[in-house]
């Protein structure tokens, strides 16, 4: 692949080379060149679709491996783990939660991190209609997380354990772009 | 009944997440990538007050102090990168390549990539180059020819949680969440880059799966 890059690029520059030759009287301005064109990054660093995945449901040893998984291969090597975890967190009771999913549905759902993205309509992460069509800034992605590990088939169990009572950022967001607010 | 469950569950909790690590949203998640320039906070993508565009926001290097803020840098030694995936198969089909050089952050795509996976090419020329803006200063906006609205610098942390009273739950010191809680992420900043795009640019049939990786150079 690296080698089918060089060939044009050299190509190039011989064809730029011979056109300015040929015009030495009327200078041509040098193509624009861009710093990065052709760069590898190829040393894993972090990876995120949906929030708190990892954190959540990824143990300690594993966090760096996650990061280092893509997403097509993170269910097979991740379901069963984040199963068991969920399991953990309702003392082997959890049954199901509002969307209906079973703890393997569920974990199936989550092991796969990325998110997912509506580009005909409402998105959201959960606004009691549509589920998993986007982020917003303002998505309390905490209480709806909360809420499917914790709070049972109608999302009523565990009460004290389904929200942390922070429901909005402590700046407001913008209209328009580029939406977050100034920094502190 | 209800009480052995709820203590199991923090007991099984404080297990998972002891050693002080936090359930924030992706902040300092993983011991390769705490404290670097790599260190995603979130990812957010969400429709436009123009409902024909989509907003890509990745925000990396989170719990910046004002002070910290004011010195915080990009690095052009990592790229942050949107993957998109338009069939379901959980491949990146498009990628949105964002590269820091020299005071601008540059916008590759969205543009099929060279290879998936782990590794990254920077794909032909940028589509739009904006600089970053400085710290106090009003956003700088640049937008492409396409129609691809940029931003890169600091801002506030978009995300909310009282992650204190979480660790006093998995702690053992509290046995649920106060009313009102607390923002443990008031006042503090990451650095982001906020791409918004076209949906034509995108190639969906409706739907697309989206995540977020940084990388670096060797």
């Amino acid at each position: 692949m690296k080698k089918n890059l060089v060939y044009p690029l050299v190509t190039l520059c011989a064809l730029l080379f011979i056109l300015s030759a040929c015009h030495k009287d009327h200078p041509v301005t040098p193509a624009t060149t861009d710093p990065n064109t052709g760069k590898v990054f190829n040393v894993v660093g972090d990876q995120v679709g949906r929030p708190g995945i990892a954190t959540v449901f990824v143990a300690s040893a594993d966090r760096d491996n996650f990061n280092g998984t893509i997403p097509s291969l993170m269910s097979p090597l991740y379901q069963a783990k984040f199963q068991a975890q969920l399991q953990a967190y309702n003392g082997n009771n959890y049954t199901t939660n509002i969307l209906g999913l079973n703890a393997a549905q569920f974990t199936g759902v989550l092991a796969t991190d990325v998110l997912n993205v509506s580009t005909t309509g409402t998105t959201t992460y959960y606004d009691g209609t549509n589920v998993l069509t986007g982020r917003n800034l303002t998505d309390d992605v905490i209480d709806i997380s909360l809420t499917l590990v914790f709070g049972g088939p109608t999302g009523a169990s565990n009460p004290t354990l389904t929200s942390d009572h922070v429901n909005a950022n402590d700046k407001a967001f913008l209209t328009s772009f580029p939406y977050e607010a100034a920094p502190w | 009944m209800k009480k052995a469950k709820l203590i199991f569950a923090a007991a099984a909790m404080a297990l998972t997440l002891g050693g002080g690590i936090l359930w924030a949203s992706d902040h300092q998640d993983a011991p390769n990538v705490k404290g670097k320039s790599t260190d995603i906070t979130d990812l957010y993508v969400f429709q436009g007050p123009n409902t024909a565009n989509l907003v890509f926001v990745g925000n990396v290097q989170g719990l910046l102090t004002p002070a910290a803020t004011a010195t915080a840098a990009f690095d052009p030694n990592t790229i942050i990168e949107f993957k998109i995936d338009n069939n379901g198969d959980n491949v990146e089909d498009l990628v949105i390549q964002c590269v820091y050089n020299n005071g601008k952050m540059y916008i590759y795509g969205p543009v099929k990539p060279t290879q998936t996976g782990i590794g990254s090419t920077v794909v032909g020329t940028a589509a739009v180059v904006v600089p970053v803006t400085p710290y106090g200063q009003a956003p700088i906006i640049a937008t492409s020819a396409n129609g691809i609205t940029a931003f890169a610098g600091p801002r506030d942390d978009p995300f909310f949680f009282d992650l204190d009273q979480f660790h006093k739950i998995t702690g053992g010191t509290a046995t649920g969440f106060n009313n009102p809680g607390t923002d443990t992420f008031a006042g503090t900043n990451v650095m982001s880059v906020v791409v918004e795009v076209p949906k034509t640019l995108l190639n969906s049939t409706g739907k697309i799966g989206v995540w977020l990786r940084t990388a670096q150079q060797q």
